[in-house]
């Protein structure tokens, strides 16, 4: 980006407000972590510093309390199906809409659009009312958690990947077909290699999406075992007795933190040399973000 | 060129997916909300629409109407909900157009930081702010020490001082936490996108700078700042989870409370559809003024 010169000369009243909101925006964040840290009990003041309550502590700790990591299982266990799920059917999806033109492409965009606006609550009521009634064989569970998961982020998927579709444009498609390769074969060996990168940030944000996710999480699950770890600290916020809650939050978005890191690395590596999108937007998710305007 | 059939069946998996997950569970919640219930108030969905019964409808928004016994909390939830979408605007604007367009060499920096918030969940946000808004807490002591909770009960806005027992004002901060971040973002585009030249131009033909703002700044971001709107104001109405950990009082609950409250706690599920169903079709003239304006820049972006 740019350096661009402005009206204003240096707006000085901009910048401190805009330094203002981070700080106010992560700090509590940071805290959050620093608590989880402590060598006591508190969750509110610092005492010294500790593993205690990430595996220290015999009882108490993540590694030691059954109820807290076995939130831990559950929310990865849920988004590694999403992501195996939902990336496929996106990108299935993003190659077909691209294309349709005509009858019933309208239908189409607008089905995969909706999601994206519709809120949380609505979506979980519905899948909890599915499950609870037509789809009784399923009923609650894991099962019906990933059916959902895949639900809200395979959109996300299709805004990504159409996205760059449209960055690639289709020279390379029509030489392929041009030169004789059958409809598979230049989705298998032209577009498919040309979507990596897509692919990769589409694989994060759904397991960000999932990881993150609590209301559907929450209306799906039958039990102790289908709690998730937001669905955890939802319930023990106010009540934990313990650091071991900030622990394990803290564990969730490391490990958030760390796919985000890898993905990084995999799409600077397979856009060596290649224009479009900054990479820093395009792997944060956040031109799709922006482009699909999702708020989870 | 691969022919049509091929593109349609790469995303029939997909669309039948969400045909299925998506617009039958809707119309899951419509069949209930329009269905009956057993003697034991366990929720008949009615598939067929000759069977519908309207009488949880006609319940539901009775009691949402004026003068039903749930319009406070209607009037409470658009309340805090217009409050919070003003401090956000108030708030998200200038460090959209400062990320956007004057950081300079810091613009990776700070556009990084801003993106950092999606990556926390949204329940760990509200996390940090219990440990720090409990009585013993880090911002409580700070808060009361400066004496804003003194403040704030002579203007009305706060009850005693323990921040976190149903305070209106911490449920509305904390949703304007929760939602700043999904407002900058979208706002952060369409402010990027902005062209320097008008801006040039005008103060070129002598126009201050309040009044270029005025005139041409404020004009153009203008679509960016509804998209960032809408795209708050519809997960706030149906949150819950925000009310339950900064309150968690029925004095402050919002009507995605009442509804989470009917069908995952009572019996009352057919209630709790049928209210779902009021919500739906208030918050689709939302989506549809969004879903609109983001079809128009699909089309001219192709």
């Amino acid at each position: 980006m740019k350096l661009r010169r402005d009206p204003w000369g240096h707006p000085r009243g901009l910048a401190l407000v805009t330094w203002i909101y981070i700080i106010w925006s992560l700090a509590p964040v940071i805290m959050a972590i620093r608590f989880a840290f402590n060598e006591g009990r508190s969750r509110t003041t610092t005492q010294g510093w500790s593993l205690r309550w990430f595996w220290q502590d015999p009882t108490l700790s993540v590694f030691h309390d059954p109820s807290l990591h076995s939130a831990l299982e559950q929310s990865l266990t849920l988004a590694f199906f999403a992501m195996l799920i939902a990336t496929p059917l996106g990108i299935g999806l993003a190659l077909g809409l691209q294309r349709w033109r005509g009858r019933g492409s309208g239908i189409a965009n607008g089905l995969t659009l909706l999601p994206l606006v519709t809120p949380e609550l609505v979506f979980a009521v519905g899948l909890f009312m599915l499950f609870t009634t037509a789809f009784k064989f399923i009923g609650l569970g894991t099962t019906a958690q990933v059916i959902g998961h895949v639900t809200f982020s395979v959109s996300f998927v299709v805004v990504i990947v159409r996205g760059r579709l449209q960055t690639i444009g289709s020279d390379m498609e029509e030489a392929a077909a041009d030169l004789g390769a059958p409809p598979w074969e230049v989705v298998r060996r032209v577009l498919i290699p040309l979507l990596i990168p897509a692919i990769g940030a589409s694989l994060l944000i759904v397991f960000a999406l999932s990881i993150d996710d609590f209301v559907v999480s929450q209306y799906l699950a039958s039990g102790a075992d289908t709690t998730t770890v937001p669905m955890r600290i939802y319930a023990q916020a106010r009540a934990a007795p313990t650091p071991a809650l900030n622990a394990l939050a803290t564990i969730m978005l490391a490990v958030t933190l760390l796919a985000l890191l890898l993905a990084y690395l995999v799409f600077r590596f397979s856009t060596r040399g290649q224009k479009g999108g900054s990479a820093i937007g395009q792997l944060a998710g956040l031109d799709a973000r922006i482009d699909a305007g999702g708020t989870k | 060129m691969a022919p049509r059939w091929v593109w349609r069946l790469l995303s029939a998996p997909g669309l039948l997916f969400l045909a299925v997950f998506f617009l039958v569970a809707f119309y899951a919640v419509v069949a209930v909300g329009l269905g009956n219930v057993t003697t034991q108030f366990q929720p008949v969905p009615h598939w067929n629409p000759l069977d519908w019964n309207v009488g949880y409808l006609r319940e539901a928004l009775s009691n949402l109407a004026p003068g039903g016994q749930m319009w406070p909390v209607v009037v409470r939830t658009v309340l805090y909900i217009a409050v919070a979408m003003a401090l956000t605007l108030l708030i998200g604007y200038p460090v959209a157009y400062y990320a956007a367009r004057c950081a300079g060499r810091w613009s990776g920096l700070i556009l990084a930081l801003l993106v950092l918030p999606f990556w926390i969940s949204y329940i760990m946000r509200l996390l940090a702010w219990t440990n720090l808004l409990a009585s013993d807490g880090y911002a409580s002591e700070a808060l009361n020490a400066l004496g804003v909770d003194r403040l704030f009960n002579t203007l009305g806005l706060m009850e005693g001082d323990d921040w976190l027992g149903g305070q209106p004002v911490t449920v509305i901060i904390a949703l304007v936490y929760g939602y700043v971040p999904f407002f900058i973002l979208p706002l952060y585009a369409s402010l990027n996108r902005l062209d320097q030249r008008l801006i040039e131009t005008s103060r070129d033909l002598g126009a201050s700078a309040a009044e270029t703002f005025r005139r041409v700044i404020l004009p153009l971001s203008r679509p960016g700042i509804y998209a960032g709107m809408v795209l708050i104001a519809l997960p706030m109405f149906g949150d819950y989870f925000t009310q339950d950990l900064m309150s968690g009082s029925p004095n402050t609950n919002m009507v995605g409370n009442i509804i989470n409250g009917y069908v995952q706690g009572g019996p009352d599920k057919s209630l709790g559809a049928a209210m779902t169903m009021l919500l739906s079709a208030f918050l689709l003239i939302f989506m549809a003024f969004y879903l609109r304006s983001l079809r128009r820049e699909q089309r001219e972006a192709e």
